[in-house]
């Protein structure tokens, strides 16, 4: 992993964000639990905390807390076919497990169909389990385009969604603070794509892997000025690296693409392996699903929820096929790849599932070549070494053979 | 002085070594089970190849080797993974192959090629076991059958049988069933040759099967598979001579490259 100075204060945020959440009772604040692609900005605006399960189901998969939270799911009946996130999220619950002995309680939730049908499911497990109150923000997946009819009909969601916050908060719901909420949360997008961009430089000042790292605060803190802070100095800290041609691995010959969700539990293992090769890959579609809000919302001012509507419609996992071939095409081009490496997440159906095909197309496209290396976000079980290093070094023989 | 190259792959069933001389030439080869310790049968594989070209080892300039356990070679000087391995090799035994389908001991693999052995795309099935050289041998156990007669005796088969599962565990108990409800073993053996096939074609349909199609790997010598896989295919399958040491050749030949280039 590239040492970052900013890595350090990353932590402190992100400490700070679960220390207020944990003691949002004791100073009379209420706590939702939210969906990663939720309109975050709505919870902000009426000075709720917004907690991310599947924020937590990483920093357990990172820390190799799962096992032991996926087993006491399984025997809670949930099946292994399940995303291990919310096997993960219910062990965690159960036994107050994982890095912070649990999340803090949550006063409602708000969840939104934008990456997939399993968290409308997985959400009202919680709203049974918690006796408390379920905003479902349902939004379509975007077979080809977005439409003006799926924006009219988020639009709608999103009233509804104030309408829920009012009642639960007992005040009408703030039109100024909602507006800084978005402008804030428009800031900070921007400025995580600069920091996504700078992988375009040769060499790449960062990875893929600093960025599922340095991720944590735009999923869960976009909307507070305290992302913009920390972006803004993690963007300058780039800029340096950039200045000086200080490359994130010593050697970088391979420039690569990453697909799909991190493998949490091997992050520093696959950068190892991959560093020693002179291979990194500088873009990940996941890592991008978070800059894609921010180009929407500088656009519509006017028109806030419909800005935010097309923007929360936008992620790469909400996408059709024909998109996600042309995404990768063209991250191919923009950042000068020489191949892509697509993880298909055993438990993650909805960005696995057109992997093969996008493959192909983009191969035949591209002419660069890419790699499926099978196995789960946190599941551990699903990694097998050997496996996935003999696919590995094939790959990479064979890019370095063309090359 | 002739110098010569070796090639050792170790894979989860059985081990092998090549050696070639500086123009690729095969002198010596051979084929002995892993074991349970794979860096011993790739020494003693070695020491037989050796033997059989009538050299020392003190004649070999280099060694790649290849296979799960291509890390833990003492005698190799570097290491290649399978899949170009067995792209090089073909390449060398059947220069015009496009498509290979290498079926080994636990995982099967297709991989397409340009000329020369140039890697264009690959697929792998290492999660399991069906299909494989393993599935075959207990197969061949729950049949009563020898593994070198299975594909002969399958061949004779009568009936169409099919199997509703690859699973090796479900599979067997399938055909142990199959078996006491007297159906013929030779049926019962294509029905298993075919569900390889059924599979491997959905494998190699993942990279593109292009024509001529060469086929490595142990299971290469099961006539009933190669011949169900032919059908499932619709083209013709070239098998080489000896097709389990196509890895360990491409090997070999690598470790000879290895040394030409060093020269330059």
């Amino acid at each position: 992993m590239t040492k970052l100075a900013s890595t350090s204060k990353m932590k402190e945020i992100m400490g700070t964000y679960y220390l207020e959440a944990k003691n949002a009772a004791h100073n009379g604040l209420k706590v939702a639990w939210v969906t990663s692609g939720a309109p975050v900005e709505y919870l902000h605006a009426v000075g709720a905390i917004p907690i991310y399960p599947e924020n937590y189901a990483a920093m357990c998969g990172a820390s190799h807390a799962t096992a032991e939270l996926l087993r006491k799911a399984e025997s809670l009946g949930y099946a292994g076919e399940l995303c291990s996130y919310a096997r993960s999220d219910f062990g965690a619950e159960a036994l107050q497990g994982g890095p912070l002995m649990g999340l803090p309680r949550p006063d409602f939730l708000v969840c939104a169909s934008n990456i997939c049908n399993t968290v409308t499911k997985w959400y009202q497990v919680l709203s049974r389990h918690f006796q408390v109150p379920l905003f479902l923000v349902d939004m379509p997946f975007v077979h080809d385009d977005i439409s003006e009819e799926m924006v009219a009909y988020v639009k709608g969601q999103f009233a509804g969604l104030e309408e829920f916050l009012a009642e639960i908060m007992g005040r009408p719901f703030d039109r100024d603070r909602f507006s800084e909420a978005v402008l804030q949360s428009a800031r900070a997008t921007e400025l995580w794509r600069e920091v996504l961009e700078m992988g375009k430089a040769r060499p790449a000042p960062l990875n893929s892997f600093d960025t599922f790292i340095h991720l944590a605060p735009i999923v869960t803190l976009r909307g507070t000025p305290r992302a913009v802070e920390y972006y803004t100095a993690l963007v300058e800290e780039l800029r340096e690296r950039v200045s000086r041609g200080e490359g994130s691995i010593p050697n970088e010959r391979i420039r690569l693409l990453w697909d799909n969700l991190p493998i949490w539990y091997r992050i520093k293992y696959l950068a190892d392996f991959l560093a020693n090769w002179g291979a990194v890959p500088v873009v990940a579609t996941y890592t991008n699903s978070w800059a894609l809000i921010g180009d929407v919302q500088l656009e519509g001012r006017d028109d806030l929820a419909g800005a935010l509507a097309r923007a929360y419609l936008s992620p790469f996992i909400n996408r059709g096929v024909r998109y996600r071939i042309e995404y990768l095409c063209r991250m191919i081009e923009e950042f000068s790849l020489d191949g892509f490496l697509m993880h298909s997440d055993r438990t993650c159906k909805p960005y696995s599932l057109t992997q093969l095909p996008v493959k192909e197309e983009v191969q035949r496209r591209t002419g660069k070549p890419g790699v499926v290396l099978e196995a789960d976000k946190v599941d551990e079980t699903a990694f097998v070494e050997a496996a996935i290093t003999t696919r590995l070094e094939a790959f990479l023989e064979s890019v370095l053979c063309r090359n | 002085m002739r110098a010569f190259f070796a090639g050792i792959d170790v894979g989860s069933l059985s081990a092998e070594a090549v050696i070639v001389d500086a123009d690729g030439r095969m002198l010596g080869y051979s084929v002995r089970p892993t074991g349970h310790d794979g860096r011993r049968a790739g020494s003693e594989a070695l020491a037989e190849a050796l033997e059989r070209a009538g050299l020392e080892r003190g004649a070999v300039a280099g060694v790649v080797a290849t296979g799960y356990s291509r890390k833990r070679i003492a005698e190799a000087g570097g290491d290649k993974t399978e899949i170009s391995c067995h792209a090089k090799g073909i390449a060398c035994l059947l220069p015009q192959a496009r498509t290979i389908i290498d079926i080994g001991g636990q995982d099967s693999k297709a991989i397409r090629i340009a000329e020369g052995g140039r890697v264009l795309d690959f697929a792998m099935n290492d999660k399991c076991a069906a299909g494989t050289g393993r599935f075959l041998e207990v197969m061949a156990s729950a049949l009563g059958i020898g593994l070198a007669e299975f594909g002969e005796i399958a061949l004779g088969h009568r009936a169409d049988l099919v199997l509703s599962t690859t699973c090796t565990v479900f599979a067997e108990s399938e055909v142990v069933s199959l078996v006491s409800q007297g159906h013929a073993v030779a049926d019962i053996a294509y029905a298993l040759a075919r569900a390889i096939a059924t599979r491997t074609v959905g494998l190699a349909k993942r990279v593109g099967v292009e024509p001529p199609v060469a086929m490595s790997g142990g299971v290469a010598k099961n006539l009933a598979v190669v011949q169900a896989l032919e059908v499932a295919l619709g083209c013709k399958i070239q098998v080489p001579q000896e097709p389990q040491i196509v890895g360990a050749l491409g090997a070999a030949l690598f470790a000879r490259d290895r040394s030409r280039d060093a020269n330059l």
